[in-house]
């Protein structure tokens, strides 16, 4: 073992052989400006089918926006611009002719602060099943239980469906984000720092749930906490100043990063 | 540190809250002078009468119906023609052009228009309306009104909408609702007693309007519902009423300023317990 590496976190999965795994999303050559300023510079990455991707890389890098191009959140704000190529489905998303709204149906999202809406616990996940389905109301409850069953939250809120979401605490509200996100069953799903705004009772549901999550959706996962991507991630990119400096599997990226950079961010060095 | 600056300190502290107790007290003073008055002066005309009868000719006893009836209508006219004006203005402000010079524009000129006297308003519609149409109405009355509820209402529409927190928009949209879906269920919904809130202030604001009726709506001593002719109101004959000679007049002056006062003030208490509402939520 390569000594200088004893401060990388414990990684969980052993390295995959990519051959045969189909690529679900896949960046090519993108740039993204703010503005005038360049903020992210040729990444070119994919997204395994019905794997975790961690990326990580100090505040600042970029990583925060790469995930909201994959969904093209930054449309909703103006100088905000894509260059290049996301391949998804066989259609480049960031066309002009992509329907966005469709497009955030099939990549879902959950963000770094849980972000209930102002409605009951009931309303919160039929709201967006409602948006693209047309459910009897005994369809739509079944959903509604499904999902928060799929977010390990179900048994803690099938009394009180009808309180509001806001009466949750930190961990339940996040779970039922998931939830939210999972009903209107998307294809891939973006966790924007998930946990970092939760207890470590609750960080501990949240990744036994995106372990599970993973047998059925493509996940993305930006974090701050190394520790957290080699516990739940397959495939590592650690990005720094806007570039993707290592993409690989995760025992790879942890164990023997080929860029000192890499290697230094993961130990602890710097970031 | 030693105790004499300390003392120091503890004076200065004794004499600067001294100034602001009294201060505050000179301003809540008055206050309760002019609520004292009004109601010791217009308590006692207070009577079933007051709300039923007809304002009467000098010297007999009546009531003001036909004020309090032209006041509700006209009110209500101007709030149902101004709120949606200055809602939809509001959303565009604070959800599609957030970022657009327009907004910046808008809303200094609306700025502008929150703090312009109320008598300007009241002369800009009689040069519009009462000039062309060749007489006085409640229609005038009215849109001078409206005019005054719009920008209260796009101002607190625009802010109430800002406070909603972006993360909220965000997580809507990323459910791949359209703009328009995340707006009227989950903005609105979360803004919604804080845009209530600024309607009640609204009307609470042009309950009291006297300038802006005298060029419009002018006043009609008879029992009257057109609104295609004068129409009475109860700011305006507080204002005859309260410069008469007669007795009986100023009497129905207090009594009318009583009314209005207190519908004022349970306008206000509804607006902060809504607010108020909101917060527990």
């Amino acid at each position: 073992m390569n000594l200088t590496m004893v401060n990388a976190p414990q990684v969980r999965h052993e390295a995959i052989d990519t051959r045969g795994i189909p690529e679900r999303v896949a960046v090519r050559d993108l740039d993204f400006y703010y503005g005038d300023s360049l903020a992210l510079k040729k990444i070119t990455l994919p997204l395994y089918d019905r794997k975790v991707t961690a990326f990580i890389g100090p505040s600042g890098c970029g990583k925060s926006t790469l995930l909201r191009v994959l969904n093209r959140m930054y449309d909703l704000y103006p100088n905000q611009r894509a260059e290049g190529e996301v391949m998804f489905d066989g259609t480049n998303i960031l066309s002009s002719r992509q329907d966005v709204n469709l497009l955030r149906s099939r990549i879902g999202m959950v963000f770094q602060k849980p972000t209930p809406f102002p409605m009951t616990i009931h309303e919160n996940i039929a709201f967006g099943i409602r948006l693209y389905e047309r459910l009897s109301s005994k369809e739509l409850d079944q959903r509604v239980e499904q999902s928060l069953r799929r977010a390990a939250l179900w048994d803690e809120v099938k009394d009180k469906l009808s309180s509001s979401g806001l009466s949750l605490s930190g961990g339940q509200q996040q779970r039922l984000c998931i939830a939210r996100t999972v009903a209107v069953r998307p294809e891939v799903i973006l966790f924007d720092e998930p946990c970092s705004a939760l207890d470590p009772i609750s960080t501990a549901r949240i990744e036994e749930l995106i372990d599970e999550l993973k047998e059925d959706y493509t996940i993305a996962i930006v974090t701050h906490n190394m520790q957290q991507a080699a516990r739940v991630s397959e495939f590592t990119a650690f990005m720094f100043l806007g570039q993707l400096i290592e993409f690989g599997p995760t025992a790879n990226v942890f164990t023997a990063p080929s860029d000192k950079r890499t290697q230094d961010y993961i130990t602890g060095r710097f970031g | 540190m030693s105790r004499s600056r300390y003392a120091a300190r503890y004076r200065r502290n004794r004499v600067a809250m001294g100034l602001s107790l009294a201060a505050t007290l000179l301003g809540l003073g008055w206050l309760v002078v002019i609520l004292g008055a009004l109601l010791w002066n217009g308590f006692s005309g207070l009577s079933l009468r007051v709300l039923t009868e007809m304002t009467p000719p000098p010297g007999a006893d009546g009531g003001l119906f036909n004020p309090i009836v032209g006041s509700l209508m006209m009110t209500a006219l101007a709030v149902a023609f101004g709120t949606p004006v200055g809602i939809l203005a509001g959303t565009y402000m604070a959800e599609y052009g957030r970022y657009a010079r327009t907004t910046t524009v808008v809303r200094f000129i609306n700025d502008i228009l929150l703090s312009a006297p109320s008598i300007v308003i009241g002369l800009f519609v009689y040069e519009v309306m009462v000039a062309r149409m060749g007489h006085f109405s409640g229609w005038a009355g009215a849109a001078a009104l409206a005019l005054i509820v719009i920008p209260v209402v796009i101002r607190t529409t625009e802010d109430m909408l800002l406070l909603v927190p972006n993360a909220l928009r965000e997580a809507a949209t990323a459910l791949g609702m359209p703009r328009a879906f995340v707006i009227r269920h989950v903005a609105y919904r979360a803004a919604r007693a804080g845009i209530l809130t600024g309607i009640l202030l609204a009307v609470a604001r042009i309950s009291g309007e006297t300038a802006p009726l005298l060029f419009t709506a002018l006043n009609n001593q008879f029992w009257s519902t057109n609104l295609n002719a004068p129409l009475a109101s109860l700011p305006v004959v507080i204002f005859q009423f309260a410069l008469s000679p007669y007795k009986e007049w100023q009497q129905l002056a207090w009594t009318g300023a009583l009314i209005i006062t207190f519908a004022v003030l349970a306008l206000s208490i509804a607006a902060r317990a809504l607010v108020a509402s909101k917060r527990q939520s």
